[in-house]
Parts: C-alpha cells; structure tokens; sequence
C-alpha cells in the first residue's frame, strides 16, 4: 500500500496549536485581547485592548513561539508561520506518520510490517499475512485513523441556536459545529481547542459502571495544569472530548478536574475501543493520509501463482543443472555446486534484508543464476582450449581461471553498474529486482571464482589427462600427445 | 559432450551487412509499432483498479457485466477472461483514494447473485503513481546506460561502448516491439522484464567484447574483421550453452509458470534470442563501422603497459629506498 499525505493539514493544525497555546499565554499573563482567530488556515490574529502590554507581548511572543513572523499593527498582530517553519513541519508531519503508523502496526501484533517513506510525500506500507477480509479493513481502519483527540469548550452563549446556525456564522464567531459520534447531534465548539492530544501520556481500555468499555487516558504535567485551570473557570459549562472532529461525549463540568485523567466513552465496541487506544497512544497523525496505490493478493492466489511459477523455475534450473553435468562431466557438478551454493548465499542474504519475494525479485534471481552458470561456462570453456592446446590439467586450470576472469570482471561489473542506479531511481518492485541482481552477481562472481577454483585445487591430485572425459566431458585421447 | 569444435573460424563478419539491414529493418518496425499501437499500458502505469475474481465453475460473464454497471464507477470496466473460463480480471480507470473503502468489499456486495466466486487480487494505483514511475524508469534506464558507457569506455574503448549500448538498445526495442504487436499489457513485471534483458544483452555483449580485446593483442592478423570472426567464434560454444540453458528456464516459466507470469516470461523470451543475437551480429560489426582502428588500440595498449611497468618499477625502487 503506498500512501499519499497531506502535509497542508499539518500547517493547519500547527496553525491551530499556536493560536491554542497564544490563549493559554495571555489567559496565564492576564493579558486582555479580543478577536483571537485563524485567517487563511495559516495565519494568527488577535487584537490588544490594553496598550501598555503591546511590549510586554512582543517580548513574550518572541520567547514562547518560535518559528514564526510577528508583525503589528497598531494594537492588531499577525503571526505567520516561516517558510522554513513550514518546511519544518510538512517534513515532520511525514517522518512522525511513518512512526506512527509502524507503532500502531507493532501494537497490533502483527509480524513484521513494513513501514517506509518514499520520496517527499510518500509512505510505503507492506503488511504480510492477513488472511481475512475483516482483519484487513481493521489494520486499514488503524492507519487510517488520524486519532486527534481535542478537548474542546463548548459555546455556551450561543449553544441554544447551534440547530439552525450555519458553517459561515458559527466562524465567524471563532466556533465551529461538529457532530456527535453516535447521534449525530450537532454541537457548537470553540474553533480553539482547550488542549489536544500532544499532550496524551497513556491511553487503556476501561469499563464504565454499565460495563461498557471505554478509554481512559492521562495527559503530562503541562496538559493536566492546563486542563485543571480550564475546568475550573469553565464550572457549569460543557466540556466537548472530539476525536477526529467527531463528538464522543460532552459532559458538564461539576468542579474543578486535576490530575489530568480524562475519559471517553461513546458506545464503543471492545475492538474499537482497544483499536482507538493503540491509535491515541501512539499519537496522532500530523497530516492525514490517502491511498495512492494498493495491492492485496488473496492467500488463494498468492499461493497458487508462487506454486506455479516457483515449479516452473525449480523445473528451469533442474533442466541447467543436468544440462551442466552431461556436457561438462566433473567440470559441469563443480559448477553445479557452485550454482546452489550461489542460490541459498542470494536467499540467505535477500531475507537478511527482509526482501519479499516478488515477481520482479524472481526475475532478478533467474537472470543472476543465469550469470553464474555463465561464469562456470566461461572458465569451463576455456581450460577445455588449453587442454585442447595440451597444457597439463593444472596449468589449464591455471590459465583458464586468468583468462577468463576478465569476461567475467567485466560483464559483472556493467551489469553492477545498471543494477546499482536502477536500485538507487527506482521505486518498488524496481528496487527489489535491482536488490536481488546486485546481490546475486556478487555472490556468482563469489562462488564462481572463488569457490570453484578451490574445489579445483582440492581435486587436482586426483585428475589426470587419462580421463579428461569424465573430468571436463571432452574426448580424452585428443588430449594426449 | 562437446558440440562447437569448429576449426576454422566463422566468416561473419563479410555477411555483417546484410545482419546490419536486417536490424535496422526490425527496430524500425519496432519503432513503428509503439508510436502508432502504442503500449497497452496495465494499471501499474496509468491508474485505476483490477480486481480478479475466480468463480466455482464457469464464469457468468455477461451476468457480472450487468452486476457491476449499476455501480457508475464500475460502467466503463472492461471484463475479461483470465488464464481460465472459471477466472476473470474486471479493469477501471478509477481509482478510490479513501483509505476506508474497500473494494474487495464494494465487488462482493456488486456480484452476489452471479455465483460463488472468491475476489482473489486487488490491485489500485492512484493516476500520479502510474506518470511519476513512467519518469522514474525512464531516467534510471537513460543513467544506467550513461554509467555502462564511462565504465566501457573506461575497461575498453569508447567504440566498443558505444557500440555495446546501441546493441542494448537495438534488444530493449525489439523486445518492447515484440511487447505492442502481442499486445501484452505494460506493467511493472513488463517492465522488471525489459531490465533483466538490458542486463543480459549487455553481459553477452561484453564477454564477446572481452575475447575481441583479448584477440587483439594475441591475433597476428591486423584486419578487425577476421579478429573479430575469430573471437566470435571461440566464443559462440559459450554464448549457445550460456543462450540455451537461460532460454530453457525462460521457456519453462513460460509454459508452466501460469497467466500471472505471461507477459513477463514472454518478454524475456524474446529479449533472450534477440541479446543472444545482437551480442554476435550486431555489437561487433558496429565496432567495425565505427572505424575502430587496431594497430591505433595495440599503441596505445602498449604504452598503457609501459606506464604500468614503468610505475611498477618506481614503486620498487621506493621500496628499496633508491629514491
């Protein structure tokens, strides 16, 4: 699955959280202001009533956000977000949501998924072995969920008229209408969150009175001093718990709340439950994300076409292996132990890396084990010219491994060169076939050269120019003089 | 066993013009072949969806047509066999973005009633994916060839890596041709299939460059032609053996591998006997029409030798502390 993000919504939401936390600041510093709002989804305005604070909170701004430009006029600020702030966040948002998604995944419990950025603005995502359609549309559910909890103060001076208030208006009163989980009644919230999730400590699955499961979750110091302070001033008004703008209870505020535990409760399945917990905890998603590319093979198929295809190759390389021996005697089995030797060094070192075998990666190994056959049949070829030339065995061997080690040099070595940029361009199925080549010629030139001329070495006591057929498959009385 | 014990060295290259048109004549058809047909490009590389499903007994095609018109994302797909009469792949341009639909789901919930059947693959790629890999390979094969061509020029000469790349490119052709005329769809299998055909028609290329470099040096006969005539044929045991036995398990994942694997094995098929040609017909006459000159190559071998020696030497003597 190869996912898109959409990293304009981290500026929003970064947007958000420094006007959340300007609130906090002056609410603290009992500074008075007015018009606190978000223009453009990018910039943060507000409005001074009192002028002896203006350079009490140009300096306070400049120490508590950073990463911005602060500019005024008169008594009315604006602050904007730096280009490189900007750029700071977008390449955040995408490194924390590959973080996150492989954490939720890790949670789940699943073996080894795959977690991996691609390019700027993309995220790889290969999850192996689900095996039903349900537990599928649970692991997309859990990538999928941006989990930005927010609690949120509702609007209690024009709460009565949220039924009939439009988008526009609740705006422009710095509010915004969101819509209960369950009931889909609307509620009117203010746009500026109290606190959000950045602030979550932990998050379990807890049961209610009634037994039904619910989440609890704890904030830091920082969020549970702040939830407190609000919960105090805010007693006998509502408090909203939204979970990707989504309503999921607001209770009344009774007294004041510390120690920062909250809890939410909305009707939750058990799954649900446990799967929004493993979402909160590993924290939320800076930007949304949308699937550009996605690929299932049914457990049926994928096991049918590797049946297939991987018959197909052993029936290939059954047929080469014979082949080497009939035509080559001794010569062609030396080769023959150099090729599987080759064969398990590419799939010891391909599960080194965690590479899946894909139809590309197997195209990768049939060309490789091609090469190391053709390496064998290169020297092969060429100690036959030198015993044909009656060079005693030893000498041919000699000789022929010299003679043909640059063929073999540089073949190996411009195909490297094509495997190495395509494995460094390409993307995907690209990279793996790119993978498997690399690593296959290395290991060909390896046991080709390397292993074969030992067994050579081992054997030569044994070979004499007698019985060249059985050693190398050619006529031996040709080769005595 | 032993099947090439030629004596006398093959005259190949007084025919070379008449393998020269023969190319020439092929890649152009080739050439003409994917400008007007085009490539049938599969969903890797334009976008969309392809679902295949696999019904107990024979697939009611028209049936699942009809199932899937009433849904308006699904009116345009197109609805076809697939290996067997039991197995179909239904295609669309559209492509869901929404992490939380499904469309395993949306396809069962689409053809109940039309059999038993089992969703068996679900591939999606966004539009943007498909154009951005269409670039991407594009480029990585333009850098690897710019790679191969240092490297050659480098080991050999630069005629012999000119001649060595337009041997790739006359093979990678040819087969993308072979591709648009059997109408294979182009996917990414398609295309790992024309990579590993870059990298084998290179590789035999360079091993018969090898013996020709090597035949300069060692053959008394100045002409390039005969030089080249007999290189080639003390290699041609080892280019059949090394063609055959690839072409053997080519073949085999081509008969035995399954539909999936078709178009992949089939363009390797064709790649396998068009390297194997071009790397003796095709790469070393070119070298020829490039003018390459060997008594020019033997000078400056020679010096290059001399260089080293002379290296050599002022290494032992700095060894030995003489300087």
């Amino acid at each position: 699955m190869l996912l898109g993000i959409k990293s304009d919504i981290a500026i929003a939401s970064r947007t958000k959280s420094i006007a959340g936390s300007i609130k906090y600041l002056f609410d603290d510093e009992d500074i008075i202001f007015d018009d606190l709002r978000i223009v453009d989804g990018e910039k943060v305005t507000f409005e001074l009533l009192d002028s002896d604070d203006v350079s009490k909170v140009t300096a306070l701004l400049k120490k508590e956000i950073q990463g911005t430009v602060i500019s005024q006029n008169g008594m009315k600020f604006t602050l904007q977000m730096t280009p490189e702030e900007m750029a700071k966040t977008k390449q955040n948002a995408i490194k924390q949501a590959v973080d996150t998604i492989r954490n939720r995944l890790n949670e789940f419990g699943l073996a080894e998924p795959t977690v991996a950025k691609q390019g700027e603005n993309k995220i790889l995502v290969e999850v192996p072995g689900i095996k039903t359609q349900a537990d599928e549309q649970r692991i997309r559910e859990l990538i999928a969920r941006a989990a930005h909890l927010q609690l949120m103060a509702v609007d209690e001076d024009r709460a009565a008229r949220v039924s009939t208030m439009s988008a526009a208006e609740a705006k422009s009163y710095g509010d915004v209408i969101l819509k209960d989980v369950n009931t889909n009644e609307k509620y009117l919230l203010r746009q500026i969150p109290v606190l959000d999730g950045s602030m979550l400590t932990d998050a379990k699955v807890g049961f209610d009175k009634s037994n039904m499961p619910v989440i609890n979750f704890s904030l830091n110091g920082q969020g549970a001093k702040i939830f407190g302070d609000f919960t105090a001033k805010a007693v006998g008004k509502r408090m909203a718990v939204v979970l990707d703008n989504k309503v999921y209870s607001a209770p009344v505020i009774r007294e004041r709340i510390g120690g920062g535990h909250v809890q939410i409760s909305g009707n939750f399945k058990l799954e649900e439950a446990h799967d929004i917990a493993i979402a909160l905890r590993s924290g939320a998603l800076l930007a949304p994300v949308f699937v550009m590319e996605k690929r299932s093979v049914g457990p049926s198929l994928g096991a049918d076409s590797i049946k297939a295809s991987s018959l197909a190759l052993a029936l290939g390389f059954i047929l080469v292996i014979g082949f080497m021996v009939i035509y080559y005697g001794m010569a062609g089995v030396i080769a023959n132990v150099a090729l599987i030797g080759n064969l398990f060094l590419i799939l010891a070192i391909m599960s080194l890396f965690g590479a899946t075998l894909t139809l590309p990666g197997m195209a990768g190994i049939v060309l490789t084990v091609g090469m190391a056959v053709d390496a064998n049949v290169i020297i092969n070829e060429r100690i036959r010219e030198l015993l044909h030339e009656g060079k005693s065995i030893a000498k041919s061997i000699e000789d022929g491994y010299d003679n043909a080690f640059t063929a073999i040099l540089d073949a190996n070595v411009t195909t490297l060169i094509a495997a190495v940029v395509l494995y460094a361009y390409g993307t995907g199925a690209i990279k793996g076939f790119a993978l498997t080549m690399s690593i296959g010629i290395l290991a060909s030139m390896l046991t080709a050269i390397v292993g074969t001329h030992g067994i050579y070495q081992w054997l030569l006591p044994k070979m004499n120019r007698k019985r060249l057929n059985f050693w190398f498959g050619i006529k031996s009385e040709e080769g005595v003089k | 066993m032993e099947l090439f014990r030629l004596k006398k060295p093959l005259s190949l290259m007084s025919q070379s013009k008449r393998f020269g048109i023969l190319s020439v004549v092929v890649v152009i058809l080739s050439l003409g072949l994917i400008f007007t047909k085009g490539f049938n490009y599969g969903i890797d590389f334009a976008g969309g969806t392809l679902v295949q499903v696999k019904y107990e007994g024979k697939a009611p095609i028209d049936k699942v047509r009809k199932a899937i018109s009433v849904d308006k994302n699904y009116e345009s797909a197109s609805v076809t066999y697939f290996g067997s009469e039991e197995e179909i792949v239904i295609r669309t341009k559209m492509s869901s973005k929404a992490l939380g639909e499904d469309i395993s789901d949306k396809m069962t919930q689409l053809l109940k009633g039309t059999g038993k059947f089992e969703v068996r693959r679900v591939d999606m790629v966004g539009a943007k994916v498909g154009s951005e890999l269409r670039e991407k390979g594009l480029m990585s094969m333009f850098l690897a060839i710019l790679g191969i061509l240092i490297y050659v020029s480098f080991r050999f000469e630069w005629r012999f890596a000119v001649a060595s790349v337009m041997a790739l490119v006359h093979d990678v052709t040819i087969a993308m041709g072979a591709v648009v005329l059997f109408g294979i769809e182009v996917n990414l299998d398609t295309l790992a299939a024309l990579l590993t055909i870059l990298g084998y028609s290179l590789n035999d290329t360079i091993i018969v460059f090898d013996r020709i470099r090597e035949g300069i040096r060692t053959i008394k006969d100045p002409s390039l032609g005969s030089i080249i005539d007999e290189s080639v044929t003390q290699t041609l045991s080892r280019t059949t053996l090394t063609s055959l036995t690839t072409f053997f398990v080519v073949l085999t994942l081509f008969l035995f591998g399954g539909e999936i694997i078709r178009g992949f094995s089939f363009t390797l098929l064709v790649g396998v006997v068009v390297g194997t040609y071009s790397s003796i017909f095709v790469a070393s006459p070119i070298l020829m029409w490039l003018g390459f000159d060997v008594s020019n190559f033997r000078e400056k071998e020679a010096e290059k030798l001399k260089r080293e020696k002379e290296k050599e030497k002022m290494r032992a003597m700095y060894e030995q502390g003489t300087i």
